[in-house]
C-alpha cells in the first residue's frame, strides 16, 4: 500500500503512524492477521518511513490479511478510516518478494522559503562537484559523521513564489510582492547510514555556507527502483500489479494469475 | 467576528519542538465548529502535558457535551512543554487550542479540570501565556471567566486569587447550566460587566466565586471566618451530582490521538462514587453516593466506543471496580462478545476482597495476561484498620495464590507511608508481607519465576476525608521508613530478587500537602515558585522541592504549619464553606474512631452510617442488580 503524509500530519512520527494505522484497520473491518504469542500484534511492516516533520507522497506498508481482499475495496475504507492527512493512496495484492528491497531510492523536495535562489545554485554545483562531502548528525547513539554526497543522485535547485495557493509554480521567481523560496528537488540512494534531505542541508552549508533563514519545508515526492537506463524512479507497486492481475497490467510475462 | 488561528505561526515552530504532533489537533472525532455558530465558547484545559491530558474523562466528556450543546462551542488546550513555551514567548504566540489554534483569551470561558494540585503552576504559564492577566482582579471584560473543577477544587483555596470561580463534583448538568447563563448575560448586552456575571453564576448556589467571600484571621494564623462580602452569595457552595449514569452516556465519540498518551484505551465509567469508607481517599469521600451504570448501557458503550476509535483495550473505570452489582455478567458478556478479535478488557483499581480469579480470567481471556495490582495501602492489620481498607492478610494471600496457579507470574502491591498513627513497624510489616506473597506463589506453582512489585508512596491528608485534620508525617520520617523497607526487602537473599520495589521519596508528598489543606496565603507560594521557573510539577525531572521551599520562606509561609501541624476539631478549615455532602461531625467522629482503630462498614450493603451525603444532597445509592445480560453483537 503507498499513502501520504500530508500538511499537519507530516509531524505524526513513526510511532504515531503505526498506532493510527492498526486502529483504522480496526475501525475499517479488514480481516488483519495477527502474530502470534504471549501479546499478540497486527501483521503490518512498514518500509522505512519518512522521519518526524517531513511530509511524503509516498510511504509504503504491507498489512497481512487472513482472506482474500478486494484492493480497491481496502483503499477506500482505509482512506475513511484514517485522519484526513494520512491518504491511501494505492493498494495492490502483494506478489512474493519484499517490497523494501525495491525502495532503492526517493526523490525529494525541500522548499526554502526566503532563500536565495543564486546562493542555492553555487551551493548545489559545488557540492555535485565535491568527491566526498563528511556531514555530522545527533543519532539516538551520539553524533556520526558520514559522507552525503555518494548517495545523492541528482540535485537542483529552482524558485518558485512561496505560496502553496498559485498555481503553475515552476519557473517565475517570485517577484510579485511574496517572498521567494527556493526549491531543491534531489534523488537520494537509499544507503546504511541513510542520508536525509536534512543531511544535504548540513552539506550544502558545510561546501558554500549556504543556511536557510527558516526550517525547511521536506517532502518525499517518490519511492522506488531506479531504472538504469533513463535514471528515473519506477513505481515499486508495478511488480505486484504485473503479478497477482496475471500481467494484464503491464508487459506479460510467465506469471501465471492465482 | 471570527478569530484566526494561530497555526501558521506555530507551525514554524513545531520543528524545533519534541513530539510536536501534541500540538497539532486534528484527533479522530475532534469537533472543530465555526467561530460565529456559538455565542458561548469554552477553552477546556487539563494543566498537564498533552499525553497526560488527552486520555482525561472529565475533559472528554465534557467536551463533548458542551459541543452537543446548541450555539456552544468547545475546544482543548494543554500545558506546553518549556522548549515550546520559550520559543513562543520569542515569537510572541500565544496559548492556543488544538482543536482550532485559536487562542485562548478569545473564550468566553477557560474551564481548568484539576486532577491534582499539581497542575497549578501550570495554570500560571497557560494564563500568561495566553495574555491573561495571572490575578482574577486584574481581569477586564475582554477575558476569558478562569473556571476550575476536578477533585483538586474541592479546596481551590490556594488558587482562589487567580480563579474567577470553581465548579465541586460532576461536570455535567452545571456546566450546561454556566453555559446558559453566560448566554443570557451576554445576549441582554453583557449588564453590570465581568462582575455582574460572576454575581449571577454565584447566586445560583453551585459555583464559587472566590472574591465574594473575605477571609478573616486570628492573630494566631489560623481562619476565623470565611464569609460572603455580598448580601446574595450563599453561606455555603455545594458540590454537584448527576444522577442517572444512564441519562449520560459519554464518551459518545472517543477521542483517538495521533500521539502517543498515557492511556491507549477506550475507557467506560461504570460506577462513580464509593463507600467502602477508606479514611484517607478523598476522591471516595467526595463522589457519594454510589451510582452505577447498568449493564445494559456499559454493554452499548463499549460497543459504540470500539466502533468509533478502533481500540483494542476497554478500561471499566471506577474508584473500586469490582464492587460493581454485576460485575461478573459484565465482564463474560463482553468477554462473550469480543471472543477471537484481540480486543482486551482492564479493570482498574480492583479490591483484593472482590477480586475473584474467574473474573480476571474473563478480562484476559481476548487478550494480554497483564499484571495483577492491588492495594493494601497498609502494612500490617493495626494500620489497615486505621485507614479502614479492611483488606485482611488471609484475603491478600489467598487472591495472589489463586492468581499465580491460574498463570499470572507478575503482582504489584500499592502501599503508603506516612499513614497517621503509623510505626516503623507498620511499614516493614509490608516486607514481611511481600514475603508471604512470594512464598504462596511459589507453593502454589512450584516456580521460582514468581515476581511481586511494592510501590509505596508518601500519604497526604486530603481535604473532605476523616484525616483532614491529622499531621502529615514529615519528609525525615517517611524517607527513613521507605530506607528501612528497602533493606528489609534487600536484605533476605531468599526473597530479594522476587521483590520489586518502587518508591516515591517524602519531599513531594509535603509539597503536594501544603498545596492540598493550603488556604488562600499559599497562592503567593505558587506565584513565587512559577516566577522561578516551576513547571510540570508533577514531573519529577521538573520538580525541585528546594524551589518550593525558597519560595515560602520568601512568601512568608510556613510549610510546618501546613502540613504536619494536626488540626483541632473546631479549627475553621479553608475548605469548611465548600459542601462535599459530607456532616463534619460524622468525619471527626470517623477521626476519632481511626485513632482507637473502629471499622466502619460499606453502605452499599449494609445499613446507613450517617455520612450526610444522601440527605444534604437529595442524593441516594443507585445499584443494581438489574438482572440482564449482554446479548451477542449482531453482524448487520
Amino acid at each position: 500500500m503507498r499513502y501520504a503524509k500530508r500538511g499537519r500530519l507530516r509531524f505524526t512520527s513513526h510511532r504515531d503512524i503505526s498506532r493510527a494505522v492498526e486502529r483504522a484497520v480496526r475501525r475499517a473491518g479488514i480481516p488483519v492477521a495477527y502474530s502470534a504469542g504471549f501479546s499478540p500484534h497486527p501483521k503490518i511492516s512498514y518500509a522505512g518511513a519518512a522521519p518526524t516533520g517531513v511530509a511524503s507522497e509516498a510511504e509504503y506498508l504491507e498489512i497481512g490479511v487472513t482472506t482474500p481482499c478486494d484492493p480497491q475495496q481496502v483503499k477506500r475504507d482505509l482512506d475513511e478510516s484514517l485522519p484526513p492527512g494520512l491518504d491511501v493512496l494505492d493498494v495492490v495484492e502483494a506478489a512474493p518478494g519484499a517490497l523494501a528491497d525495491r525502495l532503492e531510492v526517493s526523490e525529494w523536495e525541500v522548499r526554502l522559503p526566503g532563500a536565495d535562489r543564486e546562493l542555492a545554485e553555487v551551493a548545489v554545483e559545488k557540492f555535485l562537484a565535491a568527491g566526498t562531502v563528511e556531514v555530522e548528525r545527533l543519532t539516538k547513539k551520539g553524533p556520526r559523521r558520514f559522507d552525503a554526497r555518494e548517495a545523492v543522485l541528482r540535485l537542483t535547485a529552482l524558485s518558485a513564489p512561496d505560496s502553496q495557493g498559485s498555481e503553475g509554480t515552476d519557473r517565475t521567481a517570485a517577484q510579485v510582492g511574496g517572498q521567494s523560496c527556493v526549491i531543491l528537488r534531489m534523488v537520494v540512494r537509499h544507503m546504511t547510514p541513510a542520508v536525509r534531505p536534512d543531511d544535504v542541508l548540513t552539506g550544502l552549508r558545510l561546501v558554500a555556507d549556504f543556511a536557510p533563514p527558516v526550517p525547511p519545508e521536506v517532502t518525499r515526492l517518490a519511492q522506488g527502483p531506479l531504472d538504469a537506463r533513463t535514471g528515473a524512479l519506477a513505481d515499486p507497486l508495478d511488480l505486484d500489479r504485473e503479478t497477482t492481475r496475471g500481467g494484464e497490467a503491464g508487459p506479460a510475462g510467465e506469471h501465471v494469475a492465482g | 467576528m471570527p478569530v484566526e488561528s494561530i497555526f501558521p505561526r506555530l507551525e514554524a515552530l513545531l520543528p524545533k519542538v519534541q513530539k510536536p504532533i501534541q500540538y497539532v489537533g486534528g484527533e479522530l472525532n475532534s469537533t472543530v465548529k465555526d467561530w460565529d455558530s456559538a455565542d458561548v465558547r469554552w477553552a477546556l484545559m487539563y494543566p498537564d502535558a498533552y499525553e497526560v491530558g488527552l486520555p482525561n474523562q472529565g475533559v472528554a466528556i465534557l467536551y463533548e457535551i458542551l459541543n452537543e450543546l446548541p450555539g456552544t462551542l468547545a475546544e482543548r488546550t494543554y500545558a506546553v512543554w518549556p522548549d515550546l513555551e520559550a520559543l513562543m514567548r520569542a515569537e510572541g504566540v500565544p496559548q492556543f487550542t488544538v482543536d482550532a489554534h485559536r487562542p485562548v483569551r478569545a473564550f468566553d470561558v477557560l474551564g481548568l479540570s484539576f486532577s491534582t494540585e499539581l497542575g497549578y503552576t501550570n495554570m500560571l504559564t497557560a494564563l500568561d501565556l495566553a495574555g491573561i492577566p495571572l490575578v482574577a482582579a486584574d481581569r477586564g471584560g475582554d477575558d476569558p471567566i478562569v473556571l476550575a473543577g476536578g477533585h483538586a477544587a474541592f479546596n481551590p483555596e490556594p488558587i482562589a486569587d487567580f480563579l474567577d470561580a470553581a465548579v465541586l463534583g460532576d461536570g455535567e448538568q452545571i456546566a450546561i447550566a454556566i453555559s446558559e447563563v453566560i448566554r443570557e448575560w451576554k445576549a441582554e448586552g453583557r449588564p453590570g460587566g465581568r462582575d455582574e456575571l460572576l454575581m449571577r453564576l454565584a447566586e445560583s448556589g453551585g459555583v464559587y466565586v472566590p472574591k465574594f467571600y473575605d477571609v478573616d484571621y486570628h492573630p494566631d494564623g489560623r481562619i476565623k471566618r470565611v464569609a460572603p462580602n455580598r448580601p446574595d452569595v450563599p453561606w455555603r457552595v455545594h458540590k454537584h451530582t448527576v444522577m442517572d449514569l444512564d441519562e449520560w452516556p459519554y464518551p459518545k465519540k472517543p477521542l483517538v490521538p495521533l500521539a502517543e498518551t498515557v492511556h491507549e484505551r477506550f475507557s467506560v465509567e461504570i460506577f462513580r462514587g464509593c463507600t467502602r469508607g477508606c479514611r484517607f481517599c478523598q476522591a471516595g469521600m467526595i463522589t457519594r453516593p454510589v451510582r452505577e451504570r447498568s449493564i445494559t448501557t456499559i454493554g452499548a458503550m463499549v460497543e459504540n466506543g470500539i466502533k468509533e476509535s478502533g481500540f483494542n483495550e476497554v478500561g471499566l473505570l471506577s474508584l473500586s471496580s469490582a464492587d460493581h452489582s454485576e460485575i461478573g455478567e459484565v465482564a463474560k458478556g463482553l468477554a462473550d462478545r469480543y471472543e477471537g478479535t484481540n480486543t482486551s478488557l482492564s479493570l482498574p483499581s480492583t479490591r483484593v476482597d472482590a477480586f475473584n480469579i474467574d473474573l480476571a480470567n474473563e478480562f484476559s481471556r481476548n487478550g494480554r495476561r497483564s499484571g495483577l495490582t492491588f492495594a493494601p495501602e497498609g502494612g500490617s492489620e493495626r494500620m489497615r484498620k486505621v485507614i479502614n481498607k479492611m483488606v485482611t492478610e488471609e484475603d491478600l494471600i489467598r487472591t495472589v495464590t489463586a492468581a499465580y496457579s491460574q498463570g499470572w507470574r507478575q503482582v504489584k502491591l500499592y502501599f503508603m507511608c506516612g499513614l497517621p498513627t503509623e510505626t516503623d513497624e507498620d511499614v516493614l510489616g509490608i516486607a514481611d508481607l511481600a514475603k508471604k506473597v512470594i512464598q504462596a506463589g511459589r507453593e502454589a506453582t512450584g516456580s521460582r519465576d514468581i515476581r511481586c512489585t511494592v510501590s509505596i508512596g508518601g500519604f497526604v491528608p486530603k481535604p473532605h476525608t476523616p484525616f483532614q485534620w491529622a499531621g502529615q508525617a514529615d519528609h525525615e520520617t517517611v524517607d527513613r521508613r521507605l530506607k528501612a523497607l528497602r533493606e528489609s526487602l534487600r536484605g533476605d537473599k531468599q526473597y530479594g530478587r522476587a521483590i520489586g520495589y518502587r518508591y516515591h521519596d517524602g519531599k513531594p508528598s509535603i509539597v503536594e500537602g501544603l498545596l492540598s489543606r493550603g488556604d488562600r496565603r499559599v497562592g503567593a507560594v505558587i506565584r513565587a515558585v512559577w516566577e522561578d521557573g516551576g513547571r510540570f510539577d508533577g514531573w519529577s525531572e521538573h520538580f525541585s522541592y528546594e524551589r518550593w521551599m525558597a519560595a515560602a520562606a520568601k512568601a512568608g509561609v510556613d510549610v510546618d504549619w501546613y502540613t504536619v501541624r494536626e488540626r483541632e476539631e473546631n479549627e475553621v478549615l479553608p475548605w469548611d464553606h465548600l459542601d462535599a455532602g459530607l456532616d463534619r461531625e460524622w468525619l471527626w467522629q470517623d477521626w476519632q474512631e481511626a485513632v482507637s482503630g473502629g471499622e466502619v462498614e460499606d453502605c452499599r450493603w449494609t445499613p446507613c452510617y450517617d455520612c450526610g451525603v444522601c440527605p444534604t444532597m437529595g442524593t441516594e445509592i443507585q445499584i443494581g442488580p438489574t438482572g440482564k445480560k449482554l446479548l451477542p453483537l449482531t453482524v448487520i
